[in-house]
């Protein structure tokens, strides 16, 4: 059966914003050559960390929903993860259905805002 | 001697009114609680941090098992401290 995930990852504060989005883009290639789709992506930007790791007190978050059906899906992203020296931190969770009402609520809401912004640049 | 209609306070008594405790999630209808959203999550923990018990907040055990995993999970990706001394 397929299933959904989400995982958020946080990226090293040394690396410029153009690098970062790069280091997202691979992971998220990695995720569909392993023959996930991805569902939803989020980049929060540059973010302070409540405390600090590896020395550092801030990093780029990013968030990634996806769904699979393959079982070592999450185990090899991880190994991913791990390997690269550019992440700080990540978690990967499975969604309940609960969750992925929560999910699709948010961004609804989200790319409401992105509308509304557009909006409010065009008037 | 003296009777008990003679009896007066200085203050009025005030009789406790105990206000019946609820579970804000049941409430509310929220199924799902977001490890993602540190500001809601600042509600369920004391100044140091720390999750609140049920018998101050209320919350039915079913979600406060919910929110120990959300604030658990909030506290990996580093949007909320593991220690703090006034978070709030």
């Amino acid at each position: 059966m397929e299933k959904r995930y989400e995982t958020v990852f946080i990226l090293t504060p040394v690396l410029s914003d153009d690098q970062a989005k790069e280091a997202a883009k691979k992971f998220k290639k990695t995720l569909t050559d392993l023959g996930a789709k991805i569902i939803n992506e989020e980049n929060w930007g540059l973010r302070k960390l409540a405390y600090p790791i590896q020395k550092k007190t801030t990093g780029f978050y990013h968030l990634l929903e996806f769904s699979g059906e393959s079982i070592t899906l999450v185990s090899e992203l991880e190994i991913a993860f791990k390997r690269d020296e550019r992440v700080l931190r990540f978690l990967t969770v499975a969604l309940d259905k609960h969750a992925i009402a929560y999910s699709e609520k948010r961004r609804g809401k989200v790319s409401e805002a992105k509308t509304k912004k557009k909006e409010a640049a065009n008037a | 001697m003296a009777n008990n209609k003679e009896i007066r306070f200085l203050n009025p008594p005030t009789a406790d009114v105990k206000r019946k405790k609820y579970c804000r999630f049941q409430k509310s209808g929220i199924k799902y609680i977001d490890y993602k959203d540190p500001d809601f999550l600042l509600k369920l923990v004391n100044e140091q941090g720390k999750l609140l018990p049920r018998r101050l907040t209320g919350t039915s055990l079913k979600y406060q098992r919910k929110v120990a995993q959300a604030v658990k999970r909030a506290r990996h990706i580093a949007l909320m401290p593991y220690v703090a001394d006034l978070m709030k």
